[in-house]
């Protein structure tokens, strides 16, 4: 079906000057358009923070399996060491971020609000936090499946949330026609900018990332997706563009989830990707920036993943800032490099607010796939109560997968878990655009979850 | 640092700022100005017919009020628009009776705010028409008599006979279009210098209000669209059949309850269908059959029938419009 009356060909190869949105009509249907809240730090320049004196790095910073620790307390690290090594194919090592010793390796506070083994270590206050002596791979000299490899090694998982390791990615099936890369620099979060000022300070890297990844599919053909609320990061982007390459940068539709993998695929190439299939499904790899931004910094400095940026905002914290933190650094001394809480700070979401989980414990590190922290004001935090469903059907209007979350809802609180799954509950992304538009405050991804959740524990039929 | 008292939701973290209590109390104020119209025509019987089927709603709902549900506003939308639908005259007892019908046996009954399949007000008016027949079909003509004067034995006991008061009693133009085939000038219609009931006189200030709610998205559109559309479009080829016996679409549009019905009774976002394609047929319905038993049936009006009647059919509609699943092909079958 296609919508706007933008043909695929226009799509592909948009006339010079097609930026504007009344032409390119590059949107998907539904969605829900909430505050922007990104001028707290879009136009602060990233910062490094000293090391503190203590990271923790969780063994499970990636969907799949977590990684298997090949450290024992009281082992000196360097940077860049490897502390845990991929426990399967869907499965990333995990690096030391800080030279020091590990203390211990324990259960520790993860953000997704369990408790997860992780490797303490005891950052060496003294050290120059310079990596080991290594081979640079030359990644023009690499096949393939080489680069693959390489970026496995290097621990590189999408950096915008989900945190999917890379290298699968990157290494599709043999049946598997891929014919476009894309790189998702939507940050349709609201109150995110780590993808944006990676684009407006590093947009080299953004494209080196994204020729490395083309080499490793083969593929020929790349699309850059950027909201429209982000000139500068166009402009950036547009300015480096590579004159060998096929890549095309279009501005997006201002709108929430925009970033998401197959909204982003139905906006810029009006492809559906199918009900339970991947992007690989339609002959797309979607990246995010600041995954590519990765992968061109471990061909260029031969360090694996161990910091990232981060952007640390919210009216809870006194001096939002986006920040380069090592993997593992603590809540509390982020917020402690951010000049500490406000009075009236109330929660704190790791990740956007529309996606994001609260946390508990000051204790709890950063981990790979955290791409922000939010610090809510008091004001800003949502009611708590619920009213009952009035079916005012706000919810089928917001749901970009076209579900209908007013009878999940319903089915959800009754308990009714298998009827939930006939409605397609597998298809809910969990983007959360039926919550924030619901007046009765309803909790449905939290609803939706939890039946997710007890599907899944569900005694397999004998 | 201080550490502070942290607070743990579930996302999304953000809300979009309307709230269930905020829809219903806006519903409410954009109810105003149709009340002062009303009482504007209708003298001091309009304000105290409507406080009366209001505290009906309202005392029903107290009475059963175990979870606080009456700050949400819903009884008091239920009590105004059941009093917009009752003609100048009636007795208060039996406004309060309708009121309270409406609240007990249509919505409470189901399980409370968002359980309920008919409209509310609608019951308590169906109630009230099959109880007190004589009684709702007594319409006084606006500003009759000057505007202080009562327009009925509104003060009668529960069960006594009303006395009949020296007031001018008018068919509404309906009543007049079917019984007599007199048609009455548009003009009045719409401004609504007709009798009729209380709130189904001024078309024109019904739309606005109702086009208000429509813009802030607190009524689906598409329902008075298609019901207007389905009135439109049916009238004006009967009308084109013969003009003599069939009257056209201004008309139709116009006159009765349909304005009221259209724009606040059918868009109930309780009793309507969730999806918008279910909301197009649900409205197309509905129109068709106000003109079917407007022309065709043996009352004058049909909007409180056709509305309670395709409430019925909601859930019918929710299931046959659900929404195509995104990447999948063609509409999605459920059980």
């Amino acid at each position: 079906m296609r919508l706007g009356g933008v043909s695929e060909r226009r799509r592909r190869f948009p006339p010079r000057g097609t930026e504007s949105p009344v032409w390119n009509h590059l949107k998907f249907r539904h969605g829900v358009h909430p505050p922007e809240l990104k001028d707290l730090t879009a136009r602060i320049a990233i910062r490094r923070v000293p090391y503190p004196d203590e990271v923790v790095l969780h063994l499970r910073q990636h969907a799949g399996k977590p990684a298997r620790p090949v450290v024992k307390a009281g082992d000196r690290v360097e940077r860049g060491d490897v502390l845990g090594e991929p426990d399967g194919y869907v499965s990333t090592p995990v690096h030391a971020s800080a030279a020091g010793t590990v203390e211990q390796i324990c259960l520790w506070p993860h953000p997704d609000g369990s408790y997860a083994p992780a490797v303490r270590i005891a950052v060496d206050r003294y050290s120059p936090q310079a990596p080991r002596p290594r081979l640079v791979p030359d990644w023009m000299r690499l096949e393939p499946p080489e680069l693959v490899e390489a970026i496995r090694q290097a621990g590189v998982v999408g950096l915008g949330g989900a945190a999917f390791p890379t290298h699968v990615k990157l290494a599709p099936p043999k049946d598997q026609v891929v014919d476009t890369v894309l790189i998702n620099g939507c940050e349709c979060e609201p109150y995110l900018t780590t993808d944006h000022r990676t684009m407006v300070e590093y947009p080299e890297r953004v494209h080196l990332g994204l020729r490395i990844m083309m080499r490793c599919l083969g593929v020929t053909r790349a699309m850059i997706g950027i909201e429209l609320n982000k000139p500068d990061a166009i402009a950036a982007i547009r300015r480096t563009l590579p004159s060998d390459l096929d890549v095309t940068v279009l501005g997006l539709e201002v709108k929430y989830p925009q970033g998401a993998e197959k909204m982003l695929i139905k906006a810029l190439l009006d492809r559906e990707v199918p009900s339970g299939k991947l992007p690989l499904h339609v002959g797309v790899v979607v990246q995010n920036v600041a995954s590519a931004a990765t992968i061109a910094e471990v061909f260029e400095t031969g360090l694996p993943l161990v910091e990232r940026i981060v952007t640390v905002t919210g009216r809870g914290v006194k001096r939002p800032s986006n920040l380069i933190v090592p993997v593992g650094m603590k809540l509390r001394d982020l917020i402690d490099a951010c000049g500490g809480f406000t009075a009236d700070a109330r929660e704190i979401v790791f990740g956007g607010p529309m996606m994001g989980f609260a946390q508990a414990h000051l204790d709890t590190p950063l981990v790979k796939g955290t791409s922000g922290v939010v610090v809510l004001a008091a004001a800003e935090t949502k009611p708590t109560v619920s009213y009952p469903c009035i079916r005012c059907g706000h919810c089928l209007d917001s749901c970009p997968v076209f579900l209908n979350p007013q009878l999940l809802g319903q089915l959800a609180l009754k308990e009714r878990w298998e009827e939930m799954e006939t409605n397609h509950l597998a298809d809910c992304m969990l983007c959360g655009c039926c919550g924030y538009t619901c007046p009765s405050n309803i909790p449905l991804p939290q609803l939706f979850a939890l039946a997710k959740v007890a599907l899944r524990r569900r005694p397999a039929p004998v | 640092m201080s550490n502070p008292s942290l607070l743990i939701t579930a996302s999304p973290h953000l809300a979009a700022g309307d709230s269930t209590p905020k829809i219903m109390w806006t519903v409410v104020a954009s109810l105003a100005p149709i009340v002062a119209v009303a009482t504007y025509f209708f003298g001091p019987s309009a304000p105290l017919v409507m406080a009366a089927a209001t505290a009906g709603a309202v005392v029903t709902e107290r009475a059963f009020d175990r979870r606080g549900t009456l700050h949400d506003g819903s009884a008091v939308i239920t009590g105004i628009l059941l009093g917009l639908t009752l003609p100048a005259g009636l007795p208060l007892w039996m406004a309060f009776t309708g009121g309270a019908f409406g609240i007990g046996i249509g919505k409470l009954v189901f399980g409370g705010l968002g359980q309920n399949v008919f409209n509310p007000a609608l019951l308590g008016r169906a109630f009230l028409q099959a109880a007190f027949p004589v009684a709702m079909t007594t319409w006084p003509v606006p500003a009759a008599g000057g505007w202080w004067s009562l327009r009925g034995d509104i003060f009668a006991l529960p069960f006594a006979s009303p006395r009949a008061l020296e007031t001018v009693t008018g068919a509404t133009p309906l009543g007049r279009m079917k019984f007599d085939l007199q048609a009455t000038p548009l003009l009045d219609l719409v401004l609504g210098t007709t009798s009729g009931s209380l709130g189904e006189t001024s078309g024109l200030l019904i739309l606005l209000c109702g086009g208000y709610l429509a813009l802030r998205n607190y009524l689906n559109w598409r329902i008075p669209a298609s019901i207007f559309a389905a009135v439109a479009i049916v009238a004006t080829g009967l009308h084109a059949l013969d003009p003599a016996r069939y009257p056209g679409a201004a008309f139709m549009l116009f006159s009765g309850g349909l304005m009221l019905g259209a724009m606040y009774m059918a868009t109930d976002l309780v009793t309507s269908p969730v999806t918008n394609p279910g909301c197009w047929i649900f409205g197309a319905a509905i129109g068709l059959l106000v003109v079917v038993i407007r022309i065709w049936g043996g009352l004058a009006e049909g909007v409180m029938y056709s509305i309670l009647i395709v409430n019925a059919f909601v859930p019918l509609l929710n299931r046959w419009t659900q929404p195509r699943l995104f990447g999948s092909a063609g509409r999605t079958v459920r059980s």
